[in-house]
């Protein structure tokens, strides 16, 4: 394939699901639930993406469509150039996936066991397999626990293991489901600097779903927010932050307490003795409401506080 | 034992058999699966016996109509006596090997007693739920014997929530074995084996050569399907009645029993290993 | 032809790993495939028992009744130690590993079949052995090369029919996941009904076990060929030859239902 074509390429894909609900001691109704309602986006290879959206907006049915284990109603998918659903076997080759709550393991196995079985599944050369896990037991640290049944490992331990195991047969694509869900900071920031190094210095694309936003803000330069099954918002994290009706504050700290600053283009949202809250629009310019201060006001400290990357997203799914 | 209020320990039970009934009742495509299955195994064995009696029309003093019922209760006593084992004891056995039984034995509640309620609601639905749609099945397609007595339906309900009871002491015994053996499930299936075949399930003891059967019915398994079979069969009437329910009764009390007794003996070791 | 000798590779590794798994526990291992001797062989015993009061069941003698039994149950202990894991497909489906089976690329009813190979199903293998060998010794069978060839495709036979309904019933739990004991009724059930003549069964039965699920072929008519006996229903001779075809025609309907049951899944998502 073409190295400039798009790692995925989604256009208008739709995805209904038909819900039977009882209703009633025999009547059934039937509903038809949109789980993905028109999605088109690319993703370039070598990138690493967020996919963010609330329970229920149709992240992992998409990413069941982009694996080609479910088939899209209507719309068309390219994954590394193939057609997920009619070359689920052959894209399987090419990709890696970690499903957060299900694992790609054998439970009773140990770890070194599973790793073995995957060569053979994935029939990769003994050579290949045993340089990627080498590296992959050295920066994530596995050696300890390649003997461990896999149910006797942590959930930080097996995430580890997980995202091993999913990169063994070196996959052009990793999808990624919550990968640093229920894992203590120390494990989460290993976990990051993995993900990152696997990106930069193989290039493999990284799609991540996530709730978890600080996944987003030191992994991902570009962010899909999917809500109701379309696509609300695509681009730069600076980009999802400014975006229109979010805020950026900028909090000054004056020599004495003082009444509510009066500056051109923000507003005083809060005062406590001598700091003063003030609130401009994400895609304003700080600069001009800085030099006002300090030309009329004694300050003796400043800081611009961006908008939480949370309250951004809820923003957004409240448009959605 | 500290006792409480009478009213109150059997309120709790009575949740706690409701509960065990519920807890079954959810599945009922798996429930109508059951009925399915077993209905295609009684129509099976049922004509495996017609050929049998045909060989040998008063084999063990039945007739074929009373072994073609014996095979529809039978399969209405499988579930319900739990020949197959699981249910409690496999939870059991697991939270003894986790140890999460130290929870258990620190409640205020009879560790037997409620798995015994728990228990008694679990074999209440499978007598409901995959017993009689099966014999209803069989009655359809065979001709079957039905007591002549209205009050043998008593003696009946009587025997079967006897057996249930034995069956629970020897499964309450096998999960405890959890205490002393690492992994139980070949001892499991070992005593499943026995039961099949000891209970009259696999062959109504009557068609056992004489000395085998009354060598089997000296065991507490005949108490699981062959006694209550009899009762409804109308072959243990009058003083027979009385020595089959004594019977059952007798191994329930014995076996139980032997239940606590491991029970005390077992605490005592956990509270010795501070376990 | 790569792509199944890729899925063979990838079947002997998984269950290869399970049997290392379950020798470490070597005293569990061999209780466990003893109890199952026990149990399947209990049917056995009965009618052993049984025949302590008769000569003959249905017609037929005890050796006789011996060739079927262990004709039957070598063709289900065949398939339930190939795939008797296929049973719990329908928890695969509940719990979602199944969707980490279809991403990966080997065939999932492979990995269905793979994952939690029981090597103790050896049990009811080596019991329906026995039986088998028992029962060739006491029976009167007219050696020909023919005959031992009809012996060997039977048992192959009678596996693939027993394989085909352990995946017709994988399949259906791909449409009602919690009906999995439903397949009981026709694997233990199909083994309970072929381990006696089908001389005792109404020819209702007997019909129905010959053209619509084909389990009389796993034993009955090539036994009857052995046996030199006539067949009841009096079908043509050349049906007593007919198991491999019988075979070959119910794992192409399973091949299809099995399909039919991964399409569904992937374009219902349930």
């Amino acid at each position: 394939m073409a190295a400039d074509e798009p790692a995925i390429e989604v256009v208008d894909v739709h995805r209904t699901f038909d819900v039977r609900r009882r209703a009633g001691r025999l009547r059934r109704t039937r509903q038809v639930v949109r789980a993905v309602d028109g999605l088109s986006f690319d993703v370039a290879r070598g990138e690493m993406v967020g996919l963010l959206g609330p329970n229920g907006a149709g992240k992992s049915t998409t990413v069941k469509m982009l694996t080609g284990i479910l088939v899209p109603t209507s719309g068309a998918l390219r994954v590394v150039g193939l057609d997920p659903a009619a070359a689920r076997t052959r894209l399987a080759r090419r990709i890696g996936v970690v499903f957060g709550q299900r694992s790609g393991l054998w439970w009773d196995l140990p770890l070194r066991d599973s790793f073995a079985l995957l060569r053979r599944i994935y029939d990769v050369p003994a050579d290949r397999h045993a340089a990627a896990l080498a590296e992959f037991v050295e920066l994530l640290e596995l050696g300890e626990l390649m003997d461990i049944p896999v149910r006797a490992l942590s959930l930080g331990q097996r995430m580890r293991g997980e995202i091993a195991a999913a990169l063994l047969h070196e996959p052009e694509l990793l999808y990624l489901d919550e990968p640093t869900i229920g894992l203590d900071v120390v494990s989460k920031g290993r976990l990051r600097d993995f993900l990152r190094t696997i990106n930069v210095e193989r290039g493999t694309t990284v799609v991540l779903t996530t709730h978890d936003l600080g996944d987003v803000e030191r992994l991902c330069r570009r962010v899909l927010v999917v809500d109701h099954g379309r696509l609300v918002f695509d681009g730069s994290l600076d980009a999802l932050r400014r975006l229109d009706g979010t805020t950026r504050t900028v909090v000054v700290d004056l020599a004495t307490s003082s009444p509510q600053v009066e500056v051109a283009g923000a507003v005083v949202t809060r005062v406590d003795g001598p700091r003063q809250w003030l609130s401009l629009p994400s895609g304003a310019s700080a600069a001009p409401v800085v030099a006002q201060l300090a030309a009329a006001y004694d300050v003796v400290d400043l800081a611009i506080q961006e908008p939480a990357i949370e309250d951004v997203v809820a923003r957004l799914y409240q448009r959605g | 034992m500290k006792s409480r209020p009478g009213g109150g320990r059997l309120a709790t039970y009575a949740a706690v058999a409701s509960g065990g009934f519920r807890r079954y009742a959810t599945y009922r495509l798996a429930t109508a699966a059951g009925v399915f299955t077993n209905s295609v195994f009684g129509c099976i064995i049922c004509f495996t016996y017609l050929a049998l009696w045909q060989e040998r029309p008063d084999i063990g003093g039945w007739d074929a109509q009373d072994a073609v019922t014996f095979v529809w209760i039978g399969q209405s006593l499988l579930m319900t006596v739990a020949l197959f084992g699981g249910g409690f004891s496999d939870e059991l056995a697991d939270r003894i090997r986790t140890g999460d039984i130290a929870v258990d034995l620190g409640r205020p509640v009879d560790l037997q007693g409620w798995r015994y309620a728990e228990d008694l609601g679990r074999s209440a639905f499978h007598l409901l739920g995959r017993g009689v749609a099966p014999t209803l099945v069989g009655a359809l397609l065979f001709s079957l014997a039905w007591p002549a007595n209205p009050l043998t339906w008593l003696a009946f309900l009587g025997s079967v929530t006897l057996a249930v009871t034995v069956s629970f002491a020897i499964r309450y015994l096998i999960g405890l074995g959890a205490f002393w053996v690492l992994d139980v499930r070949g001892f499991v299936v070992v005593i499943g084996f026995v039961q099949l075949f000891c209970s009259g399930m696999v062959l109504p003891l009557v068609v056992f050569p004489a000395g085998l059967e009354t060598a089997l019915r000296l065991l507490p398994f005949a108490a699981l399907i062959q006694v209550p079979a009899e009762v409804l069969l109308e072959k243990s009437t009058g003083w027979g009645l009385l020595a089959a329910l004594g019977s059952q009764l007798g191994w329930a009390v014995v076996l139980l029993g032997a239940g606590r007794a491991l029970t005390r003996h077992a605490t005592r070791r956990l509270v010795v290993q501070g376990g | 032809m790569t792509a199944l000798v890729r899925s063979w590779q990838a079947y002997r590794a998984i269950s290869g790993a399970w049997v290392r798994a379950a020798m470490a526990y070597r005293a569990s291992f061999v209780a466990l495939a003893l109890g199952q001797v026990l149990t399947s062989g209990a049917d056995f015993i009965a009618i052993v028992l049984m025949f302590a009061s008769i000569d003959t069941l249905g017609g037929f003698g005890l050796g006789e009744i011996a060739l079927l039994y262990g004709l039957t149950g070598l063709g289900l202990g065949i398939a339930d130690l190939v795939a008797g894991s296929t049973e719990q497909l329908g928890r695969r489906v509940r719990d979602g590993s199944l969707d980490t089976m279809l991403v990966r690329p080997v065939p999932a009813l492979v990995q269905v079949a793979a994952d939690q190979f029981a090597l103790r199903r050896i049990g009811r293998i080596s019991q329906a052995t026995v039986v088998l060998g028992w029962a060739l010794l006491h029976v009167d069978i007219d050696w020909n090369l023919t005959r031992a060839a009809l012996l060997v495709t039977t048992i192959g036979s009678g596996a693939v029919i027993y394989l085909s309904i352990y995946v017709l019933g994988a399949a259906f739990q791909f449409v009602a996941g919690d009906a999995a004991e439903v397949q009981n009724a026709f694997t233990y059930g199909g083994v309970t009904l072929t381990q006696y003549p089908l001389t005792i069964y109404p020819v209702e039965v007997v019909r129905a076990v010959t053209f619509l699920l084909p389990l009389a072929f796993v034993n009955w008519y090539p036994a009857l060929h052995l046996l030199g006996r006539d067949d009841p229903l009096g079908l043509p001779g050349w049906v007593q030859a007919a198991s491999p075809l019988a075979a070959l025609a119910l794992a192409a309907v399973a091949g299809v239902a099995w399909r039919g049951g991964v399409r569904r899944y992937r374009s219902t998502g349930s």
